[in-house]
């Protein structure tokens, strides 16, 4: 069976300067990978490269979505192609309003308000975007959006930081939604990248696999929960002694 | 209307301002210009083509007059139609209306403005060309708006207008005011003045679109009086190629918690050099002001100009200046200027000018759109400006003329 991600052998550059380095990761149809990693490891710069954006230079090394390579396909055939991204920190747009982005990517007249109300944004519908939302509104906000796109491969950027726990429960009941969660895992058609600093998200969303990024390149891969709690009790460190050890074996 | 009935005072006045330049703008040859305009009949309204009317849409101006309250359409030299719905509101020429109301030409026409202002005031003094004189009765109030069109149809007219508007205590007008020319028409030129009175506990909302062509020139010249507890809402708006408009209207606060809120929003095409402004004087306590100016160039130049001038104790202004740069050769340039005259005045400006944000664009483009549309997203967000105390109905109609307008931008 064809994997919802296959990436090869990726090197991303940004501003001339190497973050990831031969990176590879396989995420098949219906699983939920999460991606661990210390700041600045290159987690976000991993999900824009996949996404496309200006300023992530694919150096070497290929991205294969649904068993189709769009390496240097421009981001919006990416987003029409089904990859829907959740951004951490994204941009204020004066003018243009909250459902003015639902619209858009829904990219079809999607019932605005009935999605708001799922996500507690009805309020926000007629703001401009981003203009002063809270963290945890721009999380929502976010999902909102992803909703209206209903993407068949889901990036999440740290949905879970900044964020009390009664909002992530929440945003984790939409998350399993968006990923089918309450299909058995054979006849879910949607996948999942979720990068996460705390793991609170993996309380409400069961994540199949896990990845410690670690000096631009996957350190180590495993139950998402174990790498949760290997990182928590011996830290980060661990994974880069592991990874050293490894490299130095090989 | 001819200099015979100004003053004698007022004449002579005007006359020796014939060759005085404006303070701002590029220098105009009025010998250039037609003064002479063919008589238009009002049948010709009936006679457009689809493109021909489209003209008048793009400026805001319902033909037809449905959900219009008053109608007052000029072509060129030529009263084609006038008419007002409701007893408590008129709509008449500026001759007719001096002489039906005497007292209008000794406590209204040439008060509020200097006639011998500059060249183009003095122009408009002794060469007239009619323009509207629009009067609410006390308490009169109206639902839909009230349209005013000045139509140039005839290539190198002048068009030279003088406009009352005139809102007794505690009446209430909207005013539509589209200003626009004839398909094929592309070198003329139109002079405005507008002297707008606004008594005690009046609201006037003012919405000026424009729709002009590449060597077209414009000169406004407005002054604008409001009394105690009165409200001035003034938009403005040209998103259409012209040559040069020059417009710096000023209006005075006189009385106490008078309010004017003037919002601008232009996009200089290339060969484009608009030098648009907005003053406001704060003469009585607590009156309020805001200047909202949003300034797009697509290779065109604007010069945003804005002056808040507070004189009185309690009063509260504020001035906005954003310009978007969205290609090369284009030109912003952002005056701002604020002038405190007593302790007691809170008072503060804001400017940028820059290009779009790539991160805009990125995250737009992660939405499914291309460049192309991120960009014109973009920019129809940057230029809809929600204008606080519109009337909803308005409002919608002027999304609807910008939206038709940027559908050419792009």
């Amino acid at each position: 069976m064809t994997n919802m991600l296959e990436i090869k052998h990726l090197t991303v550059a940004t501003n001339g300067k190497e973050i990831l380095h031969d990176l590879n990761l396989e995420i098949g149809l219906g699983e939920t990978h999460a991606l661990f990693g210390r700041n600045g490891s290159g987690k976000t710069t991993l999900l824009m490269a996949m996404m496309g954006l200006g300023g992530y230079e694919v150096v070497q090394g290929t991205i294969r979505f649904k068993g189709e390579e769009i390496t240097h396909l421009p981001t919006y055939e990416r987003a029409r192609m089904g990859i829907g991204i959740a951004f951490q920190r994204p941009p204020t747009i004066h003018g243009l309003k909250t459902r003015d982005m639902v619209n858009i990517a829904s990219a079809n007249g999607l019932d605005a308000e009935a999605l708001a109300e799922r996500l507690e944004m009805r309020d926000f519908l007629d703001r401009d975007i981003n203009a002063g939302f809270s963290g945890g509104e721009i999380k929502r906000s976010e999902l909102l959006q992803l909703l209206a796109q209903k993407p068949e491969l889901i990036m999440l950027d740290e949905p879970d930081s900044g964020v009390d726990l009664e909002s992530v429960r929440l945003l984790g009941d939409v998350v399993k939604e968006l990923l089918q969660k309450d299909l058995p895992p054979h006849e879910r058609q949607k996948s999942g990248l979720i990068i996460t600093h705390s793991g609170f998200i993996l309380d409400y969303v069961e994540a199949d696999r896990g990845h410690v990024l670690s000096n631009g390149t996957l350190a180590c891969s495993g139950i998402p929960r174990e790498l949760l709690s290997t990182i928590r009790t011996m830290g980060y460190e661990e994974c880069e002694r592991c990874q050293l050890r490894r490299l130095q074996e090989s | 209307m001819s200099a015979t009935t100004l003053t004698r005072e007022l004449e002579q006045r005007a006359r020796r301002a014939l060759d005085r330049p404006a303070e701002y703008g590029e220098d105009i040859d009025l010998a250039s210009y037609s003064r002479e305009a063919r008589q238009r009949a009002a049948g010709e309204l009936s006679q457009l083509t689809s493109e021909q009317r489209e003209r008048f849409v793009r400026a805001g101006v319902e033909l037809s007059g449905k959900g219009r309250c008053g109608s007052y359409i000029q072509l060129d030299h030529s009263i084609l139609h006038r008419m007002s719905n409701i007893e408590k509101l008129e709509v008449m020429g500026i001759e007719q209306a001096l002489e039906a109301y005497p007292e209008l030409g000794e406590k209204y026409w040439w008060q509020a403005m200097a006639v011998d202002t500059d060249k183009y005031t003095a122009q408009v003094a002794l060469n007239l060309n009619h323009g509207y004189f629009l009067r609410a009765k006390p308490g009169a109030r109206t639902t839909f708006p009230l349209q005013a069109c000045l139509f140039i149809g005839q290539e190198g007219l002048a068009q030279n207008v003088h406009n009352v508007i005139l809102a007794e205590e505690g009446a209430e007008m909207n005013i539509i005011t589209g200003c626009a020319a004839d398909i094929g028409v592309r070198r003329a030129l139109h002079l405005g003045v507008t002297e707008i009175y606004i008594k005690r506990g009046a609201k006037v909302t003012f919405t000026m679109i424009h729709n002009w062509a590449e060597e077209i020139s414009v000169r406004a010249r407005s002054e604008v009086f409001v009394e105690e507890g009165g409200l001035f809402f003034s938009n403005y708006i040209i998103m259409q190629p012209v040559h040069t408009v020059q417009m710096y209207p000023t209006v005075h606060l006189l009385g106490e918690e008078a309010v004017a809120r003037l919002n601008s929003v232009v996009v200089a095409t290339p060969g484009s050099r608009l030098d648009i402004g907005a003053r406001v004087l704060l003469q009585a306590p607590r009156s309020r002001a805001e200047i909202l100016s949003r300034s797009v160039s697509t290779g065109g130049t604007v010069i945003a100009r804005g002056h808040l001038r507070g004189d009185a104790p309690g009063i509260k202004a504020h001035l906005e200046c954003d310009g978007l740069m969205l290609d090369e050769g284009g030109v912003i340039h952002a005056i701002p200027e604020l002038e405190g005259g007593v302790a007691d005045v809170d008072m503060s400006h804001e400017a940028a000018i820059g290009k779009i944000a790539g991160e805009q664009i990125d995250y737009l483009m992660a939405r499914g759109l291309t460049q192309a549309e991120a960009t014109a997203a973009i920019v129809r967000g940057f230029l809809k400006v929600d204008i606080t105390g519109l009337p909803d109905a308005l409002q919608a109609e002027l999304d609807e003329v910008v939206e038709a307008c940027e559908a050419s931008l792009f």
